[in-house]
């Protein structure tokens, strides 16, 4: 374990760690623009055990996961539908693609105006965010489902809810997990954008905003830090449940 | 024919919507500050047009991102050689490139308007960010997936190491360096739209901040079309360019 530790990896980052506390310590940088690395520290405490820290990251995550959720499974549905079908694929494939050329952030404003500031305008952008994605990768899934299966299912009659269960879902899975898997990344920067625009209640990304209203780096670094940190295990997380719900597939071992 | 037919089936659905709408809207089925009808977007396109504003901030968003693209994209070459060559360069450099682009452009948008402000720097410094991650990670990537038996050949022809660049790693790479080029290209823009949300007084993402606090959505829906085709002709065109360059390659 050790020894394949890097220390090369370390020295940049260490580096910069020691110019920034001296040169805070020093006053060759403004400190209120670069603060010592151990208020950052003493600030996550305190926020920690006083503050909303705990509430902020639970409401962000709980609002995350509701539009993950609702994208992710719409996402499917849409996906499988625009696979299966070719009359659904060229009804509504183009509009699809047409409307997922507009940069997600610019829906804000409108979102804003439909919805409000609310949860609802958050979970429903974060939604949006998730379910592209998940759209796109279900259909190639579906879509490249083998021929060769698909006569087996019509020799044994399925029908069409077994083909879809039985035949397309199965061997579109490895597919519609990196659409979920992207989903999963996507709806977390969403959620944190919905909290920058939409600055009404609690939230990871409202802290950071807060923060920089207020002038205090350390909140902004902070949220910086959690942000990041939420977007690593999110994706570790995701990569293991690919792991363990593919583990039956043949591909598993080429992914 | 087929084609043409297709066409009409994929004009379908954006049909029935667009009549919907505007039914919607000339019975007000829904108040004008909630939906505007299509006429209004169309008449407030063809108004910011004629008055040459439209085309002001269009060509201040691109300006935006051609030079904050430029930044990140070349920076980006640079690191994603040094990486792919060297393993050294590679692990003193990784881990702080991972953590950097693990926080995405979103969250470092607060950071850097506290360093320097929200002039153009922000912008240049968020865009380049954005651009910078995909073009490192493209580079590297494309440099280590080089057959070594090129990097054989080039030795036993005794390359100089201008020739090796020139002659094998940057041929051998071009089709990863210009993936790395198009998703750049993309976050670029995406993250145009974010910063210019965030902090600009001119622009697209402004306008779009403009139309909401007036309760403007014609001018919200028009600023949002205009962004959709914008970066739409900028990925269909490097697409274009990408197969376009890639005509010499044999497929394998």
């Amino acid at each position: 374990m050790l020894a394949g530790w890097n220390w090369r990896g370390a020295v940049i980052p260490l580096g910069l760690a020691l110019a920034w506390e001296t040169a805070s310590r020093t006053g060759a940088l403004d400190p209120r623009f670069m603060p010592p690395l151990e208020t950052v520290a003493a600030t996550a405490w305190r926020e920690l055990r006083h503050g909303d820290l705990v509430t902020d990251l639970t409401i962000s995550l709980a609002r995350d996961f509701a539009g993950f959720l609702g994208g992710t499974l719409l996402g499917i549905l849409l996906g499988t539908l625009l696979g299966v079908s070719r009359w659904a694929e060229h009804l509504v494939m183009p509009s699809f693609n047409g409307l997922r050329q507009i940069a997600i952030l610019a829906w804000i404003p409108l979102i804003s105006l439909w919805f409000g500031f609310g949860d609802e305008a958050k979970i429903a952008f974060i939604l949006m965010s998730a379910f592209t994605p998940v759209v796109l990768n279900t259909f190639e899934g579906v879509r490249s489902a083998s021929a060769q299966l698909v006569e087996v299912g019509h020799v044994l009659r399925f029908t069409r809810l077994q083909f879809i269960t039985r035949l397309y879902l199965p061997q579109a899975m490895p597919s519609v997990l990196t659409g979920v898997h992207l989903a999963l990344i996507y709806a977390w920067v969403a959620a944190i954008g919905a909290e920058y625009f939409m600055t009404v209640g609690p939230g990871i990304g409202g802290l950071i905003i807060a923060g920089r209203e207020r002038f205090e780096m350390d909140l902004v670094l902070l949220g910086m830090i959690l942000l990041g940190l939420v977007g690593f295990l999110i994706n570790r997380l995701a990569r293991s449940l690919e792991t363990w719900v593919l583990r039956w597939s043949p591909e598993r071992s080429a992914r | 024919m087929r084609r043409l037919g297709l066409l009409f089936v994929g004009l379908l659905l954006p049909a029935f919507l667009l009549g919907l709408w505007q039914v919607a809207s000339a019975r007000a089925w829904l108040p004008p500050q909630i939906l505007p009808a299509p006429g209004e977007v169309w008449a407030s396109f063809k108004d910011m047009w004629a008055s040459g504003d439209l085309q002001g901030h269009i060509a201040i968003s691109l300006l935006r991102v051609i030079e904050g693209f430029a930044v990140g994209a070349v920076l980006g070459l640079a690191l994603g050689v040094a990486m792919g060559l060297s393993p050294v360069v590679d692990d003193y450099t990784r881990p702080l490139f991972t953590a950097v682009a693990q926080i995405p452009s979103l969250g470092w948008i607060p950071f850097l308007m506290m360093i320097f402000g929200i002039g153009e720097t922000l912008k240049i410094v968020v865009i380049a960010k954005a651009a910078f991650v995909p073009m490192t990670l493209n580079t590297a990537a494309g440099i280590r997936g080089i057959p070594r038996g090129y990097a054989e050949v080039a030795d036993a022809l005794r390359f100089t190491r201008w020739q090796r660049l020139r002659l094998l790693v940057l041929p051998g790479a071009i089709a990863p360096i210009f993936t790395g080029i198009r998703y750049g290209l993309t976050h670029a823009w995406l993250a145009l739209v974010a910063v210019e949300l965030l902090a600009s007084s001119e622009g697209l993402g402004y306008l779009l901040v403009y139309g909401r606090q007036m309760f403007w959505l014609d001018t919200v829906i028009m600023a949002m079309i205009v962004i959709g085709l914008i970066g739409f002709v900028l990925d269909k065109g490097l697409e274009r360019l990408e197969i376009r360059m890639q005509r010499w390659r044999v497929v394998a």
